[in-house]
């Protein structure tokens, strides 16, 4: 297993994600792309939905990427991945003398490819082009950075926003307390498609985070990596990025685990679980749900879903591990 | 107004050069900054994988480097991660 030391060195002599972007202080995916790309190896291609990750790491004419990297719209990063992927499976199957030179190099290249795209990207609008590259078994993993809203054009719902969260298109006020659904569960869909390996991740442990995508990348077809991106739209304290990731696998509001060919393993099993109020408290977009009757019954209803999600989860760790 | 010809002007859309965001220092943002006191750091590089920025080094050898302050946002999480708290944040003067 790798180290953190390995990890760093790793990261900073790969170069791949350089500093100069201009996310916000304290934001997740830069640790999310370094540590996902490091496990891509050499030659990777990168696709980019639409988000804050395109739009913070590429203020034209600067970006921070220094791989290959194609930027499409917020519903087909998956669709361009594909196109990408299949210019490069045509070239593998060419006679080698009927190339061009550049034709030439990339046949002798084992590349990767990787798109990455935000809950908006991924959960909502890139969802049928994702299911349809998952669909069609192209050989490419799909990580998306999970920040539950639109983060980047401030804070509105997505289907990944959290019950009871407030946001400026479900804001909480006396009627409403914020969203009123629950969070529509994104790797359940990915493995409807019967895929070789589905994982869930968080910011917090990179370590877990790097084997995960090793292991996605050595799969034959696709993968999908949900992984936990605190925000400063969640309004916390500065610096605790890592600190409510981490309360987040230890409620079991954001469960580690992977499906890796239909066999399921939670990978961080929390020695005491914590209440999801833990989770929620610390958060100012929860707030008001610490103000009245109404919010506690939030809360309780959050309570029930984590709980009902974690049975389930160790219930299907069990029955898909059987002899 | 002078006119461009085809040659001067950019293609539309790509960006031919990697990582030009290193000469953007985001090291002006911040409010507060890092201090490492070295006789506490056991250079686990727990700070080096948590900073957005990847502005603290690791030498060859695993230990842990100089912060560069040129791109560092103050954000803080670096001091939180440390687990033997060598890492405290002082106002950026
Ligand atoms: S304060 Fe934030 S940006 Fe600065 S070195 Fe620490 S983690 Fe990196
Ligand atoms: S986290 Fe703390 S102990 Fe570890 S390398 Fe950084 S400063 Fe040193």
């Amino acid at each position: 297993m790798i180290t953190p030391k390995e990890l760093a060195k790793k990261i900073q002599k790969q170069e791949a994600f350089a500093s100069g972007g201009r996310w916000c202080a304290g934001c997740a995916f830069p640790m999310i792309v370094r540590t996902i790309l490091a496990a891509a190896g050499e030659n990777v291609v990168v696709s980019n939905a639409t988000g804050c990750l395109e739009v913070t790491s590429t203020i034209y004419p600067y970006t921070s990427w220094g791989v290959p990297w194609i930027h499409n719209t917020f519903e087909n990063a998956a669709a361009t991945l594909s196109g990408a992927e299949a210019a490069y499976d045509f070239i593998q199957k060419q006679d080698e003398k009927n190339l061009p030179k550049f034709g030439k190099e990339l046949k002798n290249k084992k590349v990767k490819f990787v798109a990455f795209g935000g809950d908006g990207g991924t959960y909502d609008i890139g969802l049928q082009s994702l299911s349809g590259a998952l669909e069609r078994g192209d050989d490419f993993v799909y990580v998306c950075y999970d920040n539950g809203a639109y983060m980047n054009t401030g804070n509105q719902r997505s289907s990944a926003s959290p019950l009871g969260s407030s946001t400026t298109t479900a804001p909480a006020g006396k009627e409403h307390l914020g969203k009123e659904e629950l969070r529509k569960d994104l790797l359940k869909i990915a493995l409807a498609h019967n895929i070789p390996y589905v994982a869930q991740g968080a910011v917090h442990d990179l370590i877990d985070l790097y084997n995960k995508a090793e292991k996605a990348f050595s799969k034959k077809g696709p993968a999908v990596i949900d992984v936990l991106s605190p925000c400063v739209n969640w309004k916390i304290a500065p610096g605790t990025t890592m600190e409510i990731s981490r309360i987040a696998a230890n409620t079991c509001f954001w469960p580690l685990y992977e499906v890796d060919e239909g066999k399921y393993k939670i990978t961080y099993k929390p020695s005491k679980k914590l209440k999801v109020e833990e989770f929620l408290k610390p958060q100012g977009r929860f707030k008001h749900l610490f103000k009245n009757a109404k919010g506690k019954k939030i809360i309780e209803k959050t309570q029930k879903e984590v709980d009902r999600r974690w049975e389930e989860l160790q219930e299907l760790e069990i029955f898909t591990n059987r002899k | 107004m002078d006119k461009k010809t085809s040659k001067q002007i950019p293609i539309g859309g790509i960006i031919d050069k990697p990582k030009t965001s290193l000469l953007n220092k985001t090291g002006d943002w911040k409010k507060m900054r890092p201090v490492i006191d070295e006789s506490k750091c056991i250079h686990c590089a727990k700070c080096v994988l948590s900073c957005p920025e990847n502005c603290i080094a690791i030498k060859k050898d695993g230990k842990r480097g100089d912060v560069n302050l040129d791109f560092c946002k103050g954000c803080g999480i670096c001091a939180k991660e440390c687990p033997v708290g060598a890492i405290t944040m002082v106002e950026d003067k």
